[in-house]
C-alpha cells in the first residue's frame, strides 16, 4: 500500500506541521514503507491472540485521590510568553 | 408526512474527587485562574499520568448502578486535537475498551409511564481548560484550572423519540449521580454537560437519518428546546427537498436557535491510539463487588417503598424519591409527626414554593425536616387547624421559631374549650335572624356563612369540626 502527496498534506495538517514538497516526497515514501511493513504483519494469523494494549505485561498502578500539588502559577507564568490577570494569552481563537 | 425524532445523549459528569484524573492537582470550583493548574496539567515534557483510584471507582460504582458490564480490563487512548485549552494537543479518553460497557436506565415520564434507555457505554476521560475570548487586546485567555478534571461521558443508545424522554432521562441521570454521590451535577457550574444527537426519519421507516450534533446544552430547560427547534429545522429542509448535513451545531439559548458550528472545516479526525504512558487498567470480581456493598438505595427502589411504607400516591412517590436531598427530608419529617401524607403534602407544597421562590435547595432551608415535623404534630393532635398551621409556617421562614413557640407567642392555639365555642356560636345566631330564617327555611349552605363569621371572631383559632356540629344542633332546634 502506498500513500499519495494529498495523504500526507491532509496528515500534516492535522499534526500542524509545515513541510516542503520535497519533504512531502519524502514523508510519502517513508509512510508507504511503514504501511508496507503494517501489511506484511497484517497477514499474520492472529485469531486466538488476544489485543495488546501496551507493550509492556503490567498493569496500572494507581494514586490516592489527595491534593498533592500547590499553587505554582507565579513560577509556571515566568516562563510564559504573555499572561494577564492569571490567564495564559494565546491568539485569538473562536468558534 | 409524518416524521419521528430519534435521539441520543452524550452526558458528561464532572466526577467530585478531590484531585484530578491524572495529576495531584485541586479541582476545588472557583479558584482564581490557574491556581490549580500544576505542570502535568500544562503538558511540561518529562510529566507523567497516574490515574485517580477514586475516579475509577465512582465509574465502577456509576456502572453498576445501571446494571451495565464492567470492564475488567480498560484502556485508555489519546484523542488528538489542537486547541490551547488542551495543552497536550491530546484528551486522555477511553475508546475501545471503556470502564463502563452497556447498561440501560428506565425513565420516569409525566404521565406515569416508564421507558428503557439504552446506555452505549460510558467512559472516563479528562476535561479541558477554558477560554475566555473577551477583552484581552485581540487575545484568547486561557484558564487551565480545569483541564485534568475527571469526567464520565455517558453515551445513551440513539432510543428516545421526542425532547421530553430527552428531559427525562437527563434527570434520571441526574438523579442517579447524585444518590451515588460521584458529581454534584451543577449543570450550571458545568459540572454536568449534555450534548445531543438529533435526527428524524419517514414515520415507519427504520433507516436513521442524517444527524447532527447539538453542544452547548446547559439546563434541562434548554435541551428540551434545542431538540425542539432543531427536529423543526431539519423537517423544514427535507420538506423543502433539502438535505441534512451532518454536522456539529452550537445552541444560542438567547436567539432559540442552533446554528452550525465548524462545518468548512476538514471532518475530525481524532486519530486515536493507545495512550502508552498509562498501562491497561485492570479489576477484578472482589473489586467490583466491594464497590457493589457501597451502592445505595437507588431513586426506583425508593419511590417503590414510599409506596409500600408510607401510603404514599405513585406520583408523590416519584417526585420526593427522584432527589435524594428531598427524600432524605421527607423521612425526617415523617420520623418527627408520623403522619407520611400532610408530610408529604407539606414538603411538595408550601415548603417547596418557598424553595422555589428563594430559589435555594432543600438541604439549605430555614425551615428544618424537624422544625417541619413539629408543626404537622400539631395538626395532628388538633393544636392547631391546617389554616392557623400556615400562619405559623410563614412565621417559621421569618424565623421566629419551632412551632410551639410560634403558636404560644402569637396565642394561636385552637380553641376546643366547649363552652367558649358555645358561646361565640350563640353571639352569632343571635347576631343574624334574617340567616337564621334563611337556613329554617331550608336554606342550607347558610351555615357557611355562620361558620365564616365564627371563625373571624375567633381569628381562625376555633375548631371548625366541633363549631360546625354544634351550630348544626343549635340551628336545627
Amino acid at each position: 500500500m502506498s500513500i499519495e502527496l494529498g495523504d500526507v498534506e491532509n496528515i500534516a495538517h492535522l499534526a500542524r506541521l509545515h513541510l516542503s514538497n520535497e519533504e512531502k516526497q519524502e514523508a510519502a515514501g517513508s509512510i508507504s514503507n511503514i504501511l508496507a511493513l503494517i501489511d506484511q504483519m497484517q497477514s499474520v494469523d492472529t485469531d486466538n491472540v488476544e489485543p495488546l494494549a501496551h507493550a509492556f505485561d503490567a498493569v496500572q498502578r494507581l494514586r490516592e485521590d489527595v491534593v498533592t500539588e500547590s499553587n505554582q502559577r507565579d513560577e509556571l507564568q515566568k516562563i510564559a510568553p504573555e499572561t494577564e490577570e492569571g490567564l495564559y494569552l494565546v491568539p485569538k481563537v473562536i468558534e | 408526512m409524518e416524521w419521528e425524532t430519534v435521539i441520543g445523549l452524550e452526558v458528561h459528569v464532572q466526577l467530585s474527587t478531590a484531585s484530578k484524573l491524572f495529576s495531584g492537582t485541586s479541582t476545588e470550583y472557583g479558584a482564581q485562574p490557574n491556581t490549580q493548574a500544576s505542570i502535568y496539567d500544562l503538558a511540561m515534557p518529562g510529566t507523567l499520568p497516574v490515574l485517580n483510584t477514586e475516579a475509577l471507582r465512582m465509574a465502577v460504582k456509576f456502572g453498576l448502578s445501571i446494571g451495565a458490564e464492567i470492564g475488567k480490563k480498560s484502556v485508555f487512548d489519546r484523542k488528538n486535537y489542537f486547541y490551547p485549552d488542551l495543552p497536550k494537543g491530546y484528551q486522555t479518553s477511553q475508546l475501545d475498551y471503556p470502564t463502563v460497557g452497556k447498561g440501560e436506565l428506565v425513565i420516569n415520564m409525566e404521565d406515569g409511564s416508564q421507558r428503557t434507555i439504552g446506555v452505549t457505554r460510558a467512559h472516563m476521560e479528562e476535561d479541558a481548560g477554558k477560554s475566555l475570548h473577551e477583552d484581552f487586546h485581540g487575545k484568547s485567555g486561557i484558564d487551565l484550572n480545569r483541564a485534568g478534571t475527571p469526567l464520565l461521558e455517558i453515551v445513551s443508545e440513539p432510543d428516545m423519540r421526542n425532547a421530553k424522554e430527552a428531559v427525562a432521562y437527563l434527570k434520571k441521570l441526574h438523579s442517579i449521580i447524585l444518590y451515588l454521590g460521584i458529581s454534584d451535577g451543577e449543570m450550571s457550574q458545568g459540572s454536568m454537560r449534555c450534548d445531543a444527537n438529533v435526527s428524524v426519519r419517514p414515520k415507519g421507516t427504520t433507516k436513521l437519518g442524517n444527524r447532527t450534533e447539538i453542544k452547548n446544552i446547559n439546563s434541562f430547560r434548554f435541551v428540551e428546546k434545542a431538540i425542539n427547534i432543531e427536529v423543526e429545522r431539519q423537517i423544514d429542509i427535507i420538506e423543502d427537498g433539502g438535505k441534512i448535513e451532518q454536522e456539529t451545531r452550537l445552541y444560542d439559548a438567547d436567539k432559540n436557535e442552533t446554528r452550525s458550528m465548524r462545518s468548512k472545516e476538514v471532518a475530525n479526525d481524532y486519530r486515536y491510539f493507545p495512550e502508552p504512558d498509562l498501562l491497561p487498567i485492570v479489576i477484578d470480581d472482589a473489586y467490583i463487588e466491594t464497590v457493589r456493598a457501597t451502592l445505595p438505595e437507588l431513586p426506583d427502589v425508593k419511590k417503590q417503598r414510599f409506596q409500600d411504607q408510607y401510603g404514599l400516591s405513585e406520583y408523590d412517590a416519584m417526585v420526593l424519591s427522584s432527589d435524594l436531598a428531598s427524600a432524605n427530608y421527607f423521612e425526617a419529617v415523617v420520623d418527627t409527626c408520623d403522619d407520611a401524607k400532610l408530610s408529604a403534602n407539606w414538603v411538595m407544597g408550601d415548603l417547596q414554593a418557598y424553595l422555589n421562590k428563594e430559589e435555594i435547595s432543600i438541604v439549605n432551608s430555614i425551615v428544618s425536616a424537624k422544625v417541619l415535623g413539629g408543626l404537622i404534630k400539631r395538626i395532628t393532635d388538633n393544636t392547631i387547624s391546617s389554616k392557623i398551621a400556615k400562619t405559623v409556617f410563614e412565621a417559621m421562614l421569618a424565623g421566629e421559631g419551632d412551632a410551639d413557640s410560634i403558636i404560644e407567642s402569637k396565642g394561636l392555639k385552637q380553641v376546643t374549650d366547649t363552652g367558649a365555642i358555645e358561646k361565640m356560636v350563640d353571639d352569632v345566631i343571635t347576631a343574624n335572624p334574617d340567616q337564621v330564617q334563611q337556613f329554617k327555611e331550608g336554606k342550607e349552605q347558610v351555615i357557611g356563612f355562620f361558620v365564616g363569621q365564627i371563625m373571624k371572631a375567633s381569628q381562625g383559632k376555633a375548631n371548625p369540626g366541633q363549631v360546625n356540629k354544634m351550630l348544626k344542633e343549635k340551628l336545627s332546634k
